[in-house]
């Protein structure tokens, strides 16, 4: 009887809150690294599915689309002047920073999300660093983590896509997403958020596997189970190519 | 054409890898120095990562080394007892090299200590050759001028086990080749290279040797320490990028086989004038590194210091 009113309580209730969910795709949800990859893009596409209209005086839907590739510990060197000469006299290691990063949004970020809500969900570059690998040494040196998000960013692995959703008629949104050359193996999680009033009001996440191919694959195969092969096999590649040129500029000489 | 390399996991442009690979090869076959302390440079230059770059140089210098011996052989520029005893010094000197290298980087300062070395030997080496091999040229064009004399006697010939070094026609103690092996060793372990560019002005000026069998005999002794370091950093490490690597030597070998054919055509003092400028100015561009403010303060490494 008391389950069955609850129930009644939560249908009643629903319409009110305007129940908003992610229908989404991926162009492709498996990226592979061949010998002439050469970077890739993803379009990220999808639907809000709404159960009844949307209350009155809610604020417009905002999405944010992140791409987050998988996260390793990285050290951040300080270079200063001793003796004349610039060396590395400072470092900081950031625990966990994504190889790969891309925040895509409807609109500016600071307008459409709140900091609690960007505290919450690890939304923007910052928050995803800050959240997983911070060591307390790192932690009293914000300058390292700037730098770490400006190397980054120059090398166009960390990127902000302000206004690079589409939204049509509140309801369907794509983005596409260029993923780089320089890309590194593993799953990439792509994470979409439904925001009204800076609040995130749905989420779904999703998963690319980005993976190596064929004679890249084998390569890396062999020399990370088979280290020593490797390192012969490379010294006869080279002795057998520098035997080869050496037979071949004497066949065209004689 | 991009190429995606599957150890330093970065797309590069094939050709100018080639194009790369083609003219270390080039200086290579033409100086007799392997090419180690222009293609590592050179790599981390255009994007690879350090540790890919340098143990990937070392299986490229491996292959020109071994193109550039080849023609030298035929013109019986290699003196193979020589090579043997300069290879058994520089085992020793490389072992105590690894060693130092390990205790650098437990201290944290291994790229500035690398660099040093750099701006140190190849500076002093550079100027020393320039002004030796600038001098001679001065003494060649001025007529009536004292001839040197190419076996002066020294110290170095009233050493004990002495051993008959017939390509090079001398008679010397093996103790001077040892010493001079070892040093070049441990250099090469330190600073990731071949170290001919040390080894030819010290068979030069040391030993005595004629340019005819140096270069020779230095390439086939950097074949075997480079093969060294190429096994070395792909099961410590796995940082040998066969791709890579492939790209630079099918560029390097040909470029290797043109470098001995020109170097042929040239005087052994326009020879050494040439390679001490080269070498004086990789000297000056890492000096200029050290001592200019970098555009950037910070650098970001993955991994964790060890």
């Amino acid at each position: 009887m008391i389950r069955s009113l609850v129930l009644l309580l939560l249908v009643l209730t629903a319409p009110a809150l305007a129940q908003e969910t992610i229908v989404s795709g991926l162009s492709q949800n498996r990226v592979s690294i061949t010998a002439d990859f050469d970077g890739s893009e993803i379009l990220i596409y999808g639907a809000v599915k709404r159960e009844g209209a949307p209350a009155a005086g809610v604020g417009p839907l905002e999405v944010i689309i992140t791409v987050e590739g998988p996260s390793t510990p990285v050290t951040v060197r300080r270079k200063a002047r001793v003796a004349g000469i610039w060396v590395n006299n400072a470092s900081v290691v950031v625990d966990s920073a994504p190889s790969f990063y891309a925040v895509a949004t409807t609109g500016p970020l600071t307008h459409i999300l709140s900091d609690t809500e960007n505290l919450r969900h690890s939304i923007t570059i910052e928050r995803v660093i800050r959240a997983v690998g911070i060591t307390e040494e790192a932690e009293q040196s914000g300058e390292f983590i700037l730098a770490l998000l400006r190397v980054r960013t120059n090398e166009d692995r960390y990127r902000v896509l302000e206004g690079r959703v589409e939204l049509t008629e509140d309801t369907l949104f794509r983005a596409d997403v260029v993923l780089p050359a320089n890309l590194t193996e593993g799953e990439y999680k792509v994470r979409l958020f439904l925001l009204r009033d800076k609040r995130v009001v749905a989420q779904q996440e999703r998963l690319i596997g980005v993976r190596k191919e064929g004679l890249e694959r084998f390569i890396f195969n062999l020399a990370q189970e088979q280290p020593l092969i490797y390192g012969l096999v490379s010294l006869l590649l080279a002795a057998l190519a520098g035997w080869g040129a050496s037979a071949a500029f004497r066949l065209v000489r004689a | 054409m991009q190429l995606y390399l599957p150890i330093a996991e970065v797309s590069v442009n094939a050709f100018l890898i080639l194009g790369l690979g083609g003219i270390v090869g080039f200086l290579s076959g033409m100086f007799g120095v392997g090419g180690g302390f222009l293609i590592t440079p050179l790599l981390f230059f255009i994007g690879i990562p350090p540790a890919v770059a340098v143990a990937t140089g070392a299986n490229q210098v491996v292959a020109s080394s071994i193109s550039g011996v080849l023609a030298q052989m035929r013109r019986k520029g290699v003196d193979f007892t020589m090579a043997w005893v300069l290879l058994a010094g520089g085992l020793l000197g490389s072992a105590v090299g690894i060693w130092v290298f390990r205790l650098m980087t437990s201290a944290g300062q291994v790229d500035l200590f690398v660099q040093l070395s750099y701006v140190l030997f190849l500076g002093l080496i550079g100027a020393m050759m320039l002004q030796e091999s600038l001098r001679s040229l001065l003494r060649a064009r001025r007529p009536g001028a004292p001839i040197r004399r190419s076996h002066v006697h020294s110290w170095v010939h009233g050493l004990p086990l002495k051993m008959k070094f017939r390509a090079s026609g001398l008679y010397i103690s093996v103790i001077p080749p040892i010493l001079v092996g070892a040093l070049v060793g441990f250099l090469a372990a330190i600073m990731g290279v071949g170290g001919g560019f040390i080894m030819v002005p010290a068979m030069i000026y040391l030993l005595g040797m004629p340019t005819k069998v140096v270069i020779g005999t230095s390439l086939f002794q950097i074949i075997f320490v480079t093969a060294f370091t190429t096994v070395m950093h792909a099961v410590t490490s796995q940082t040998v990028d066969m791709m890579l690597a492939l790209m630079l030597i099918l560029g390097g070998v040909v470029g290797a086989q043109i470098g001995t054919r020109v170097g042929v055509r040239l005087k052994a003092e326009q020879l050494r004038i040439l390679l001490s400028l080269l070498v004086l100015a990789v000297a000056i561009r890492i000096a200029v590194d050290l001592l200019l403010r970098p555009g950037e303060l910070y650098s970001v490494a993955p991994g964790v210091l060890p």
